[in-house]
């Protein structure tokens, strides 16, 4: 197989692709979405899926209004965006669905898991647990908006630099929540960085490693 | 999820007009439970009115030493205010053991008060019996698995509890609930404010159809500048209480018990104010004798079910717990 250089996965540990864990829109993912959007047009064809993201059955209750679209502005990353939402979007579902911006993550989507964490005028929440039709004028920050050009926020580069992750699906959340910690000024020993980064959950226990980044991402930025 | 209507309230009132004789309608204001359970299909309202950008999350000290904080007060900002830090330390306290940051950042202390049980047969509808969430079809955790579930106050209708921990602590406090409906505005003493189940598990609170939250009042109580909140669960973070104690103490020369609050949480269909313990304590000197005598008082009633018996002895240690910690601090 030829060299490829957008493979998500090299041999050599140090040249792991950070950039497909750490929200380069590239590689893995675009193919998986070509392939599985090629199939399911195929499928069950194209006017499915511009229907609602929200994919649940409507329940056969006549008291329930019908969907409701609505119009949004929001301000991602420094971006404008106008947007004809379903009242039942979550601005997680806008962001991945809509936007195309998958790098904040639906983990378990009820707020328990923090994978899909993101800075609302600063401030860190879950952003399944919102609708994105109460964001208008909101500054929305997601994981996409961290970096500077290639220079990496200095939290992303610390948890690549320790080791903050195995498998890669919580560590967007993580990284929003930690810029948000630093922030809150909730960094001062490991119980307390522990306690108040307790809302993001690591399935593979890479805990160790998100501790050791948050504590070298604190010396490189002034909280 | 159901599909809604939804439109932004532009003020208090207007939010409560329109709302008002639309049963099937919610306020929407952190959004935190209330989109959960609507996902599950628990919640399935026709319209949300969104007040979460009404100016009501203020948290200021009224001519009277009073501290009114306001209904869309986000749970982190309430927490870290020099207001509530120094003078009602165990409502910091409470408030920072609930949730995660995030969650915080968003809930509101009006949606805290309103925020519904976990009891699991209540939050997933697979499941066919629960009276609070299906009047009359029966209650899945008395013979099932009621580990998290009440030991005081019951009925045979509902064993739920009530969630928060912030509600305890403002049991203690005796806070006063200011809500708007569309007859005006009212008062409601915190103690008044939930329910026991009784024979309608499906009402949590004595908010009238329409009523909005507005404030919740704390009254000046200097004792309250000693106080704790002790918290007992399954994980060091992050999980609701299985047992937890708000309590505040006054002592005079001599370790004489002056004043005392105690309420506590995870035991009940509502924060339950220990009064039984107050009055037995309140007059005798502080000693772990009175506190564990006091707290088999109040706990005298608790009745356990096959999995959650062991709280009835968590809850006396608890507060025997939690008052020797205030006594010697």
């Amino acid at each position: 197989m030829a060299e490829d250089s957008k493979r998500p996965f090299r041999s050599k540990t140090n040249e792991v692709d950070r950039f497909s864990i750490l929200g380069h829109p590239g590689t893995r993912r675009q193919f998986i979405k070509r392939v599985a959007g090629t199939s399911v047009a195929i499928a069950i064809g194209p006017n499915v899926l511009t229907s609602t993201s929200v994919g649940q059955p409507v329940p056969s209750d006549t008291t329930i209004a019908t969907s409701e679209s609505v119009k949004v502005n929001l301000s991602i990353n420094g971006k404008k965006y106008a947007l004809d939402v379903d009242t039942r979007v979550t601005l997680l579902d806008a962001l991945r669905e809509r936007l195309q911006l998958t790098g904040s993550k639906k983990g378990c989507d009820h707020g328990q898991c923090g994978a899909c964490t993101v800075l609302v005028n600063g401030r860190r929440i879950n952003s399944c647990l919102t609708l994105a039709v109460m964001h208008e004028g909101d500054e929305i920050t997601t994981i996409e908006g961290l970096a500077n050009g290639e220079d990496l926020h200095p939290m992303q580069a610390a948890f690549v630099e320790q080791d903050g992750f195995q498998c890669g699906y919580c560590t967007p959340g993580q990284i929003c929540s930690a810029v948000a910690l630093l922030k809150e000024n909730h960094a001062n020993n490991d119980d307390e960085i522990r306690e108040w980064m307790s809302g993001n959950i690591c399935r593979c226990g890479a805990y160790a490693g998100i501790l050791a980044a948050i504590k070298e991402a604190k010396k490189k930025v002034r909280a | 999820m159901n599909p809604f209507a939804y439109s932004k309230a532009a003020d208090a009132n207007q939010a409560v007009t329109t709302l008002s004789g639309k049963p099937n309608g919610k306020f929407l204001g952190g959004g935190t439970n209330l989109i959960d359970l609507m996902k599950m299909g628990v919640e399935t309202p026709s319209e949300l009115v969104d007040i979460s950008r009404l100016p009501l999350a203020q948290i200021e000290e009224l001519p009277d030493k009073r501290v009114r904080i306001g209904a869309l007060a986000r749970k982190s900002d309430v927490a870290e205010h020099e207001l509530i830090k120094t003078r009602y330390p165990f409502l910091t306290e409470a408030l920072l053991s609930g949730a995660s940051p995030q969650l915080r950042n968003m809930a509101t202390v009006g949606g805290n008060l309103l925020q519904r049980t976990r009891c699991y047969y209540f939050y997933d509808p697979a499941f066919p019996a629960c009276n609070k969430r299906k009047p009359g079809s029966g209650c899945g955790a008395l013979d099932g698995y009621n580990r998290i579930h009440a030991i005081l106050g019951q009925s045979d209708q509902c064993i739920a509890t009530h969630p928060s921990d912030m509600c305890v602590a403002l049991a203690a406090l005796e806070a006063i609930v200011r809500v708007r409906g569309p007859n005006g505005e009212r008062e409601i003493a915190f103690g008044n404010f939930h329910r026991l189940p009784g024979d309608t598990p499906e009402r949590d609170t004595n908010l009238a159809p329409g009523e909005l939250i507005i404030a919740v009042d704390l009254p000046a109580m200097p004792f309250a500048a000693r106080s704790h909140y002790l918290k007992v669960r399954d994980r060091a973070s992050y999980a609701f209480a299985l047992v937890s104690v708000a309590a505040a103490l006054d002592l005079g020369p001599g370790k004489r018990i002056n004043d005392v609050r105690i309420a506590l949480g995870g035991v009940a269909h509502k924060p339950w104010r220990a009064l039984a313990a107050e009055k037995q304590l309140t007059g005798q000197e502080a000693s772990e004798k009175t506190f564990r005598d006091a707290a088999e008082a109040e706990l005298a009633p608790a009745k356990g079910y096959n999995y959650n018996s062991f709280k009835i002895e968590l809850a006396k240690r608890s507060i025997v717990q939690a008052l020797s910690i205030i006594t010697v601090s």
